[in-house]
């Protein structure tokens, strides 16, 4: 009892906040064509973003996962001086305007760009405009949200298995494999999920450096955003397949997987 | 992004110049009598951004009481806003397309009025790399492309173009507006895009122009009317009169823009 009541002064504004961000949701389904459903949700091109989007999502989440779970090993566990800055730099993207990430990706990996020029002159192959771009507009916005997640489970871990285990002979390779990171697997796992989420609503960086064209690059988010400039009612249809996929993604994830992890 | 700095600068100053009482130039068609005040919303297709914040700035100088905001974006994107309920006085669109989703929804002030035409041309890097000629080049699959989603005004026109010329086009994007795939031309990350001869004259010295002379055949007109729910209908008026005059049409055409 004494833990459950709501202090009175919090429950108007927690009130207003849930209606501030559910009632927009509701308003979707308010105002969703029910009776055009079948028609908007089979006509050509939906099914194709929806896939796109799913495949580059997760490959982005797999990418984000490889390469930022050793980057969060460091943040938490490494003595390296420069470790706060290196902390702000990685989590810049989170707050980045994503067209500003898109303008900043073809600086690098464009055609023209640093990197990418040297891509084209050397192996002929050039990232923007492809599938790849898609991947790696995603990753740079989203893979933040795994680091973060991943950090703070690192520091919340009890570093005295690491300890035991080091003193039971266990080299340091065979310690982040056999014991840290079956401590943190569970906020990899939250980590993995916003990760994921963050990259399938992705809008910014991917028609800046990825372009929109159907099949290739136009994810779900690039045709909700043309569909509104032809027909509002499928921009609606494609809101609505949108936001259940995300729903249902993170309700479901985070019922198998992350119970307790993504509360810690 | 020089162009976005323009415009930026071009507001801030106009607001400041708004906020001392002092005009900026002040010329005699545009003095609308000098006594329109508060402020006047002007919803207008990105393609008319440095005409419009030109005459805005001059309409500014001859009624000093007066504030000229714009909101410009893809002509879509506007009417989309208008239905939705946005406020405006005037609103000038792309196309005839989307000017009737205003007049559909009965927002329009009586009968839009075509004040200007652009045709589409094809718009390179500096020094045209890809040696690009015409609009045959638009089906070779080597080239990086970029065209306008079909879904806004110049992807549309554009693919009246194509269709009239008898070529496939392979382009690598459609973009979501004609100022997207200008802005993939002057990164010079794509070797074509398919834009408005208006977009080529405001892009400056980092992108060229290849005429296309399949596009006369699909010029595209701009309408533009007052709003019936406008918050300044006598402002509205006054920007509209400007927009029709000789001075506005001057402007229009140095800009690349040709008479209706």
């Amino acid at each position: 009892m004494r833990r459950s009541r709501t202090p009175a002064p919090l429950l108007v504004p927690a009130a207003l906040a849930v209606a501030f961000l559910v009632l927009p949701l509701a308003g979707l389904l308010v105002r969703t064509p029910w009776s055009q459903l079948g028609t908007l949700l089979t006509a050509p091109g939906v099914g194709q973003a929806l896939r796109l989007s799913l495949v580059s999502a997760t490959l982005a989440t797999a990418v984000s996962v490889v390469l930022g779970v050793p980057l969060a090993w460091v943040l938490a566990r490494s003595q390296a001086r420069g470790r706060a800055v290196l902390r702000a730099l990685v989590t810049v993207p989170l707050v980045l305007p994503p067209v500003v990430g898109g303008v900043a990706l073809f600086l690098v990996l464009g055609r023209q760009g640093i990197v990418g020029s040297w891509l084209a002159d050397t192996t002929g192959i050039t990232i923007p405009f492809t599938t790849a771009a898609v991947v790696i507009a995603e990753t740079f916005v989203a893979m933040p949200f795994l680091v973060i997640s991943v950090e703070g489970a690192l520091r919340a871990a009890d570093a005295r298995f690491e300890d035991a285990a080091a003193t039971l002979g266990a080299d340091r390779w065979t310690t982040f494999r056999r014991v840290t990171l079956p401590l943190v697997a569970p906020g990899v796992a939250a980590g993995a999920v916003l990760c994921w989420a963050r990259a399938l609503g992705e809008f910014g960086a991917t028609i800046t450096f990825a372009g929109n064209f159907p099949g290739t690059t136009q994810t779900m988010p690039l045709a909700v955003y043309l569909a509104l400039q032809r027909d509002p009612q499928a921009a609606i249809v494609l809101s609505l397949v949108l936001l259940l996929v995300s729903v249902a993604t993170l309700l479901l994830l985070r019922d198998r997987w992350l119970g307790r992890g993504a509360a810690a | 992004m020089r162009k976005v700095a323009a415009v930026l600068a071009a507001v801030v100053l106009g607001a400041t110049a708004c906020g001392g009482g002092e005009g900026a130039a002040a010329s005699s068609a545009s003095d609308g009598g000098g006594g329109l005040t508060g402020t006047l919303t002007v919803f207008a297709a990105a393609s008319l951004t440095d005409v419009f914040t030109d005459l805005g700035q001059r309409l500014e100088g001859g009624n000093p009481d007066l504030t000229v905001q714009f909101n410009l974006a893809g002509s879509s994107a506007l009417a989309t806003q208008l239905t939705q309920g946005a406020p405006a006085d005037v609103f000038a669109s792309a196309n005839g397309a989307q000017m009737d989703v205003v007049t559909g929804a009965g927002l329009a002030d009586g009968d839009p009025t075509v004040f200007t035409a652009n045709v589409l041309q094809i718009a390179v890097p500096a020094g045209n790399p890809a040696g690009v000629t015409g609009l045959a080049d638009f089906g070779r699959e080597e080239l990086t492309l970029a065209v306008c989603a079909p879904e806004v005004p110049c992807g549309a026109a554009a693919e009246d173009v194509f269709a009239a010329a008898g070529v496939t086009p392979r382009p690598d994007t459609q973009e979501e507006d004609v100022r997207a795939a200008l802005t993939k031309v002057e990164l010079a990350e794509v070797d074509a895009a398919l834009v408005y001869a208006t977009d080529v004259v405001a892009a400056g010295d980092a992108v060229e122009g290849v005429p296309v002379p399949e596009a006369e055949d699909v010029v595209n007109d701009y309408p533009l009317c007052t709003l019936a729910a406008a918050p300044n209908p006598e402002a509205a008026r006054a920007f509209v009169d400007l927009v029709l005059s000789e001075e506005g049409q001057q402007a229009l055409e140095a800009a690349g823009f040709r008479a209706p």
